[in-house]
């Protein structure tokens, strides 16, 4: 089992398993969002009091889920790293940061947009919007020391105890609708607040789509991360000069 | 003891040292996270005084007058309830039965001779519930309470 892990953890073999995954998560990704769009635009009724503007969830809500998702990703992967000393688990951290901070800022923004006509403000400083722009903070300060050091192994070693460190937002993010009173409204899924069976399908759908998004998007960073980690090394030198034919 | 054992515990401390530091922080503010307050907490004292706050709530049935831009209703949490004075543009979703916050500060308003507490608004924002579904169910399930 070991012996097992630390054979595919290697450099080449993380290389060649990223390789072979991403078009089995590059066209599913695709029929899934193409399929999850129509649904959620066309198929979905319109909601009772929000007419069509509700909507947004259908990327609002996946975006959130994944923003934490990817960031509970990056910090076990980084604790791996830690101890384990697993480089791929490094890799699988770093590249996982710009992908989640992407989703932090697309929850945020589509947040403020359905914000503005439905509460009438764009932005306010509840326990549930402040913690998630805590969230983006996060990932923010994540890059930027990881990017402060010349030494990758350096570089995860302080990047990966402040993802740990940061893992104390998720819980309130997520408990923020509980715990206090806020203007964002309580949960809605996995409470039956999503009453009709479209709305759930096409939420379903997205979800999904979004995830593979996430481990597309990951395959294809760490592919690149891990040729620059590992330049000095012939296989990378043959793989380079294979793709430079 | 190996290197890698020593290196778990210490995460393992650093996971948990977050988490305590973490629920002592929460315990310390949790006041200050409040968004709003009820309108029992105002009945009860909690709101602050001389001071603007923000009060949440359902708006009372049959409670809205406008007056042009002015528009005054009541807030009620199904307990207590407080009479809110606001001018100025309502959201889309401002109606009655609905959640809304408003921020302002209590003021003694005086109609001829009886004084009464009420909230001076400069900010009406709905709040939206979980709830999502098509007009259809929302009748229907609107006809089973009625039922009931």
């Amino acid at each position: 089992m070991w012996k097992w892990i630390q054979k595919q953890a290697s450099p080449k073999f993380f290389y060649q398993t990223c390789n072979r995954l991403i078009p089995w998560f590059f066209w599913p990704f695709i029929a899934l969002f193409m399929v999850g769009l129509y649904w959620s635009l066309v198929i979905s009724p319109a909601d009772y009091q929000q007419g069509d503007g509700y909507r947004i969830i259908f990327i609002h809500v996946p975006s959130a889920i994944l923003s934490m998702m990817v960031y509970a990703i990056m910090a076990i992967a980084g604790g791996i790293g830690l101890i384990w000393q697993i480089k791929m688990a490094e890799v699988v951290a770093k590249v996982s940061a710009p992908i989640g901070a992407g989703f932090t800022v697309i929850a945020l923004a589509t947040g403020a947009i359905w914000g503005k006509p439905m509460w009438g403000a764009w932005w306010v400083w509840d326990a549930r919007l402040t913690s998630e722009l805590i969230l983006l903070f996060l990932y923010l300060a994540y890059m930027s020391l990881n990017s402060a050091f010349d030494n990758p192994r350096t570089a995860a070693k302080s990047s990966s105890i402040l993802a740990i460190v940061g893992l104390i937002n998720l819980p309130i993010i997520h408990y923020s609708v509980k715990w206090w009173n806020t203007l964002h409204q309580g949960y809605s899924v996995g409470t039956g607040g999503i009453k009709d069976s479209d709305m759930q399908i096409a939420l379903a759908l997205m979800f999904l789509a979004s995830i593979l998004l996430y481990a597309l998007l990951v395959s294809i960073k760490a592919r690149t991360e891990v040729l620059v980690r590992e330049q000095n090394s012939r296989w990378v030198k043959e793989e380079v000069g294979r793709l430079m034919v | 003891m190996t290197k890698r054992q020593n290196r778990m515990i210490l995460v393992a401390l650093l996971v948990s040292g977050v988490f305590l530091a973490g629920y002592l922080g929460i315990k310390a503010f949790s006041e200050n996270l409040l968004y709003f307050y009820t309108p029992s907490d105002i009945v009860n004292g909690k709101a602050p005084k001389n001071k603007s706050f923000r009060v949440g709530g359902l708006v009372e049935n049959d409670s809205v007058i406008r007056d042009g831009m002015v528009v005054s209703f009541s807030v009620t949490d199904n307990s207590e309830s407080i009479d809110v004075f606001y001018e100025g543009i309502l959201p889309d979703l401002f109606r009655e039965g609905q959640g809304i916050v408003a921020s302002g500060s209590i003021v003694n308003k005086c109609v001829r001779w009886t004084c009464k507490n009420t909230f001076n608004a400069s900010e009406v924002l709905a709040k939206h519930d979980e709830n999502y579904m098509p007009p259809e169910v929302a009748a229907a399930l609107e006809s089973i309470e009625i039922k009931e």
